[in-house]
């Protein structure tokens, strides 16, 4: 059964993102909150290999932190899916654990 | 106690110790656990390997050197410390650099056995998506 | 589903306490249990009833109280997290001489145990951190 797997620091800033990816298994989920949906911005360094990490797992981003942020729909990366809190709810009750990557 | 079965407690440790409180704080909520009689294991992985480093001393930062608390955790049955071997081997640090941390094995005349057992990344990996409940601090 | 939250910063510094408020919202009008919100590390500071934010902006103090009283939320401050924080009820005022106690109304203090137990007992557990 999957893990959910939260990243809330920017990977600018923090290892967690890398580190993170480093340790997913196929079927499990991603999802970056707070500023750790930095790493989601389309021109940014990461966007490559989160399209790469999406070919396994699930990406998410949560979609108001991202505002709060001003980064806007088209400013994410191919692969992420923006969702809110309750999809955040969701992806929790629809993985086995959560491993939050802080 | 639950009347449950028991599950599988993962502690995530990633981040140094001293420089922050998440080390001493997450080791206490391992002593406390172990009452609670669940499957536990501890995964050192990113900067959390260092909190294992031999020859720590707190004195000159004026500190508590709690890492002899980690020897001491084979007493509360908790004997599986798993150190990420990628984590290690980017900081320049080898086994050697560890604390020597042992349990006694009551099954095999109270034989001293290590409790730190090596992993690799995809291990590690495994590790997470073998647990129950991953706590991390 | 029976979720248990974990929230380790205190408010405001990061945003840990706001996130953790906002699943909570969202999994109780999904119509999930929230068996126990465990604040740990600075997270005590979450639940010290004299804050005194600025009028414009969120009192997550006041957030949290009144989600623990209207949707009967039990809501965790580890004691020794908090003794070490200065997060205390009346009881644990009195028994280490302090002139004073602060929690808010709401929270309880109690032992790591409580962790372990929400881990145990709850279907799925969430970290809020750093």
């Amino acid at each position: 059964m999957s893990t959910l797997h939260t990243v809330n620091k920017s990977p600018y800033e923090r290892f967690a993102l890398a580190s993170c990816l480093a340790h997913v298994a196929p079927g499990d989920a991603l999802l970056m909150l707070e500023d750790g949906v930095l790493g989601a911005r389309r021109s940014g360094a990461f966007a490559a290999r989160l399209a790469e990490a999406d070919r396994a797992v699930a990406v998410y981003a949560i979609g108001p932190d991202l505002e709060a942020r001003g980064v806007k729909r088209e400013d994410v990366a191919e692969g992420v899916e923006i969702v809110g809190y309750e999809g955040f709810v969701d992806l929790v009750a629809n993985h086995a654990r959560v491993c939050a990557w802080l | 106690m639950s009347e449950n079965p028991r599950k599988k407690f993962l502690y995530v440790n990633r981040k140094a110790p001293y420089g922050t409180i998440y080390a001493l704080e997450s080791l206490e909520v391992v002593l406390i656990g172990a009452a609670f009689e669940q499957d536990v294991a501890l995964a050192f992985l990113d900067d959390g390997v260092f909190q294992l480093a031999e020859g720590q001393n707190a004195t000159a930062i004026g500190m508590k050197n709690f890492s002899k608390t980690y020897r001491a955790l084979g007493d509360y049955e908790v004997r599986k410390l798993y150190v990420e071997r990628e984590s290690l081997s980017e900081r320049g640090l080898s086994l050697e650099d560890l604390m020597p941390i042992v349990y006694e094995d009551e099954d095999e005349d109270y034989a001293q056995k290590p409790s730190i057992h090596m992993v690799d990344r995809a291990e590690l990996a495994q590790l997470i998506g073998d647990s129950d409940v991953v706590l991390s601090f | 589903m029976r979720i248990a939250v974990v929230v380790n910063e205190g408010p405001y510094t990061h945003q840990a306490s706001d996130s953790a408020l906002q699943f909570v919202r969202a999994a109780l009008d999904k119509g999930h249990e929230i068996f126990r919100v465990f604040f740990y590390h600075d997270g005590v500071n979450n639940g010290t009833r004299l804050t005194v934010p600025p009028q414009d902006d969120r009192n997550l103090q006041r957030a949290w109280s009144e989600l623990a009283l209207t949707k009967n939320l039990d809501l965790v401050v580890c004691i020794a997290a908090a003794q070490r924080r200065g997060v205390l009820d009346a009881k644990e005022a009195k028994r280490h001489g302090k002139d004073g106690d602060n929690i808010a109304p709401g929270f309880r203090i109690s032992g790591l145990g409580q962790l372990i137990e929400a881990g145990i007992e709850a279907d799925r557990l969430v970290t809020f951190g750093d």
